[in-house]
């Protein structure tokens, strides 16, 4: 606990250096504006930046991305509440009722309370992060190969199949994501595996350039191929943006349910902020006082959803930070981020860097007053930018996006790389593919076949040491149960088609 | 939204579409396999080689293709709205003379002017002139700005030559 602490002040000698908090402001600053572009979430945003920040310092590119990751939640919420379209499925919930809540005129309370909250939920649940990690670390010291093994397989299981609306969709994103993963020489043995004897595959297929086709081109055709059916209107800011004394009344109880729900759910290997959203939307539904309201433009179902998002965004830095291990499409891209630099997140990490990690903790409660003081002023400059005539605004995109590829690897095969995985994305798009499994599969697949034949290697062989261990073992029940677990979650995809 | 705006409806029985994802991915199974069965017997004193991960995506994916079709002929596969094809085939040609022009040498801000042109056309634009001018000005815009301040390099033609 006391360690904690100091380490915490180390942390903000570091994050409190001007360069830093230039670093930080510029961060959440891109991922406001880029996250509240619509159909843009954070993991893009950050995917798209991760090559513009190749030459820059480590510790101040990565306290940036994660001022993007942060600024990127909000600037996601302001689109749902305005325009109803969720750059990510975390948001989703918060569009239920806060777009309701625009449209009705209390465009304005929606976004205080979703901006308040966050920074309420972001907050709490950095300090979770700052007390958890270090305790989370010394556990993980003592894990071998076998146990992380297991932990992966529980990660993959978890975001795969558990949460989804068909594990056999989330399970098929997940072993195409596994099968790119192969792709390139192996580490272990040298041997090249799917290179089909294309020089640039021998590498392997860079995160960033999947996601970026993924999310990027793949949401800009589907956008395309659906513009005349479905059209936009962004809800004009009306009336007052201040709470009223009810609505802060209304909204503090579900900030703090949103927070106790997201953080511990975001941190488990769980996939994401669907969950901790989805609940809290369903507790506040329960418990509040108005249920006439819900379905209306409820601020109890923007104030606990909108907490929960962010608790759970932090929440997932815990494993990602302590373990290195990504659960989320965002924390994948995050990932890439750090090798991008030559660091492993992970038990050593702490041991080795701790001014980058505490800097980097640090930054984020940093980020968090920045978001809150800069978020409200500014509205009328992000809705300005929902005003972006869509064209140009995703023809945009794509020039960035190509950018980034070929800035990152300057390879037409790369670009090529980039139209295929566009494509791609498009089809899962159109058949309701979630797209996060793929790119954790790439990502973890070659970390879990690393960690197993090390495990094996230890054993002479044996396949009983991936059991052995008793965590590992529990672990590995864990993931049979978790896919079996879809059957029980049933209501969770029946209200998905209700409310869609 | 209810469904019907979304415009998705539940599947057909016997959708075809289901049979074509399955059939990708049998192939995609196939591939893998194959290029495991090219690596031979690695000699790894113990444990496994770099094939063991191949079979297993290879299995798992052939496992997914037969799910697919258990799905497809119960009418699970979602049916997707409509789609606006021109607009998708015009934004595929933007992202191909893109390619192209980088892999011939036309350079970056070309490749980017007709990227941007061709994606704003598939939005609905029709006055593709001016958004291939839009597209020179932040092409030349990011071209600077990326090669003289953050010192990235990005593929040169002509245009880029005369910085």
């Amino acid at each position: 606990m006391l360690d904690s602490v100091f380490a915490l002040a180390q942390g903000f000698s570091v994050a409190f250096e001007p360069t830093k908090l230039l670093f930080a402001l510029i961060g959440v600053f891109l991922g406001t504006a880029v996250g509240v572009l619509p159909g843009i979430g954070p993991a893009l945003t950050v995917a798209l930046l991760l090559p513009v920040t190749f030459k820059l310092d480590p510790t101040g590119s990565l306290i940036m991305f994660a001022g993007i990751y942060y600024g990127g939640m909000y600037g996601g919420s302001t689109t749902s509440i305005l325009i109803n379209t969720p750059g990510e499925s975390a948001s989703m919930i918060t569009a239920l009722e806060g777009n309701k809540m625009a449209k009705a005129g209390r465009g304005g309370p929606a976004l205080a309370t979703s901006a308040i909250g966050s920074f309420v939920a972001g907050l709490i649940a950095t300090i979770g992060l700052a007390l958890f990690a270090p305790w989370l670390v010394e556990i993980a010291i003592q894990f071998g190969p076998a146990d992380y093994f297991a932990l992966m397989i529980v990660a993959f299981v978890t975001v795969s199949a558990t949460f989804g609306d068909s594990p056999l969709r989330g399970l098929t994103s997940l072993f195409i994501g596994l099968m790119l993963g192969l792709v390139g020489i192996d580490a272990l043995s040298g041997q090249a595996r799917l290179t089909f004897g294309v020089p640039e595959l021998l590498d392997g297929i860079e995160v960033t350039t999947l996601a970026v086709g993924l999310f990027a081109v793949g949401e800009a055709l589907f956008v395309a191929s659906r513009r005349k059916h479905a059209p936009e209107t962004i809800e004009p800011v009306r009336g007052s943006l201040w709470m009223t004394k009810l609505d802060w009344k209304r909204s503090w109880k579900p900030w703090l349910r949103g927070t106790a729900l997201g953080f511990p759910i975001g941190s488990l290997p769980a996939g994401g902020a669907e969950i901790p959203t989805f609940l809290s939307y369903t507790i506040e539904k329960r418990l509040t006082k108005h249920p006439e309201e819900f379905g209306k433009g409820a601020i109890e179902g923007v104030a606990g959803p909108e907490a929960a998002n962010n608790a759970s965004a932090a929440g997932t830095l815990m494993p990602l930070l302590t373990l290195g291990l990504p659960t989320s499409a965002t924390a994948a891209i995050l990932l890439a981020g750090f090798q991008q630099y030559g660091l492993n997140p992970g038990p050593l990490l702490f041991a080795e860097r701790p001014d980058l990690v505490w800097g980097l903790i640090a930054s984020l409660f940093i980020a968090n007053v920045m978001l809150v003081v800069l978020n409200l002023p500014l509205i009328g400059l992000w809705v300005r930018l929902l005003a972006i005539p869509q064209p140009w605004l995703y023809a945009g995109i794509l020039v960035f996006a190509a950018m980034g590829t070929i800035a990152a690897n300057p390879s037409p095969v790369e670009l090529v790389m980039l139209a295929v995985f566009g494509l791609l994305g498009f089809v899962m798009r159109r058949y309701d593919y979630p797209i996060a499994p793929m790119v954790v599969g790439l990502i973890l697949g070659p970390m879990a076949e690393t960690q197993l034949r090390r495990a094996l290697q230890i054993s002479l062989g044996d396949p009983m040491a991936l059991i052995e261990s008793p965590l590992a073992a529990t672990l590995l029940a864990i993931a049979a149960l978790a896919l079996v677990a879809p059957i029980l979650f049933r209501g969770l995809s029946r209200f998905k088609a209700e409310e869609d | 939204m209810t469904q019907e705006e979304d415009g998705r409806q539940g599947g057909r029985r016997g959708d075809p579409a289901g049979f074509v994802i399955a059939a990708g991915l049998l192939a995609l199974a196939g591939a893998v396999a194959r290029d495991a069965m090219g690596m031979g017997a690695v000699s790894s004193y113990a444990g496994i080689g770099p094939s063991a991960a191949s079979w297993t995506v290879a299995a798992g994916l052939a496992a997914l293709a037969v799910g697919t079709i258990v799905s497809a002929v119960r009418g699970r596969i979602p049916v997707p709205e409509q789609s606006d094809n021109a607009a998708v085939l015009t934004i595929l040609a933007g992202i191909a003379a893109m390619i192209a022009t980088i892999s011939i040498g036309g350079g970056f801000i070309l490749a980017m002017a007709l990227l941007f042109g061709l994606t704003a056309r598939g939005f609905g634009r029709r006055a593709l002139a001016t958004d291939l001018g839009i597209g020179v000005v932040l092409g030349l815009l990011v071209y600077l700005g990326f090669t003289k301040l953050l010192a990235l390099s990005l593929p040169q033609g002509p245009i880029e030559r005369l910085f």
